[in-house]
């Protein structure tokens, strides 16, 4: 982080943070444990990809809050690849999912049970 | 004011997040996804990082939403999640399994202490994009790599086999 030292400088007025570090955590884990029983609940694997993305979006505030709260800008840069990767993720995600509904014409994951010993 | 705003934005986060649980339509829960996407990027405009906001909106709102809900279109023409359900007690155990995993964050959360005001904000988009460049080159390099294989990797396992 030493080349980025010096850019360092106070944001502008407009953004002082109304709330402390607490708020942006607590609301991270609202929505993170929502996005789980999402997961848990949802029958069909969409369903079970929107709550990951829900999931994936709470670590998210978590990384930009503790990047402005630290003083650090590595929090940011780490979220910004999270996206990245989350983008991945999704379009094989949902490419997989085209591809099981072609084979075995349901997207319901508890159908999906071919390994079941 | 600013506080009532970040009430706002947080009620609106966590109520879409909601609605996307509890609506059993999976194209509402695509539609409650964006007012989430929405919300957080207010957030993290709040939070002082303009361009991670700009980006949530571009690529969620915009890439991924379309992805969902051409998925959506393609796979589920009309009706989703019919029958009776083959695992309800184990889906009822969904909505405990949350509250404590809630339970558990929020302890954790409860023993952060002294972050006082906040630092001077490093997250100015200047020095982003410097350190993207410089100290994060090899792995932003590495990401554009990551995006290829999943390009050509979307491209085979979505293909129509011949025969």
């Amino acid at each position: 982080m030493g080349g980025v030292g010096e850019e360092r400088r106070s944001l502008p007025p407009t953004s002082n943070d109304p709330v402390g570090l607490n708020a942006y955590l607590i609301l991270a884990a609202l929505v993170f444990s929502v996005g789980l029983a999402g997961v848990l609940t949802r029958r069909n694997a969409i369903g079970i990809l929107l709550g990951i993305e829900l999931m994936l979006n709470a670590v998210n505030i978590n990384l930009a809050a503790f990047s402005r709260f630290g003083g650090d800008l590595t929090g940011v840069v780490f979220a910004l690849f999270t996206i990245a990767i989350t983008v991945a993720e999704m379009g094989v995600g949902l490419a997989l999912v085209i591809a099981i509904f072609r084979a075995r014409r349901t997207v319901e994951a508890d159908r999906l049970d071919l390994l079941k010993g | 004011m600013a506080r009532a705003a970040f009430v706002l934005v947080a009620l609106l986060a966590v109520g879409a997040a909601l609605g996307l649980v509890i609506k059993k339509n999976v194209i509402h829960g695509a539609m409650f996804l964006v007012v989430n996407m929405a919300s957080i990027a207010a957030l993290y405009y709040m939070l002082g990082a303009e361009f991670l906001a700009v980006a949530q909106i571009v690529v969620y709102a915009g890439a991924i939403m379309v992805l969902f809900i051409f998925a959506i279109m393609f796979l589920i023409p009309g009706k989703d999640e019919t029958g009776p359900d083959p695992r309800r007690w184990q889906r009822a155990l969904a909505l405990p399994l949350g509250a404590l995993l809630l339970i558990l964050l929020l302890a954790v959360v409860a023993a952060v202490r002294g972050t006082g005001p906040p630092a001077a904000g490093p997250a100015t988009s200047g020095a982003l994009y410097r350190a993207l460049l410089t100290d994060y080159l090899l792995p932003f390099e590495l990401t554009s790599i990551l995006l290829l294989a999943a390009i050509v990797g979307v491209m085979v396992l979505a293909k129509r086999r011949p025969g």
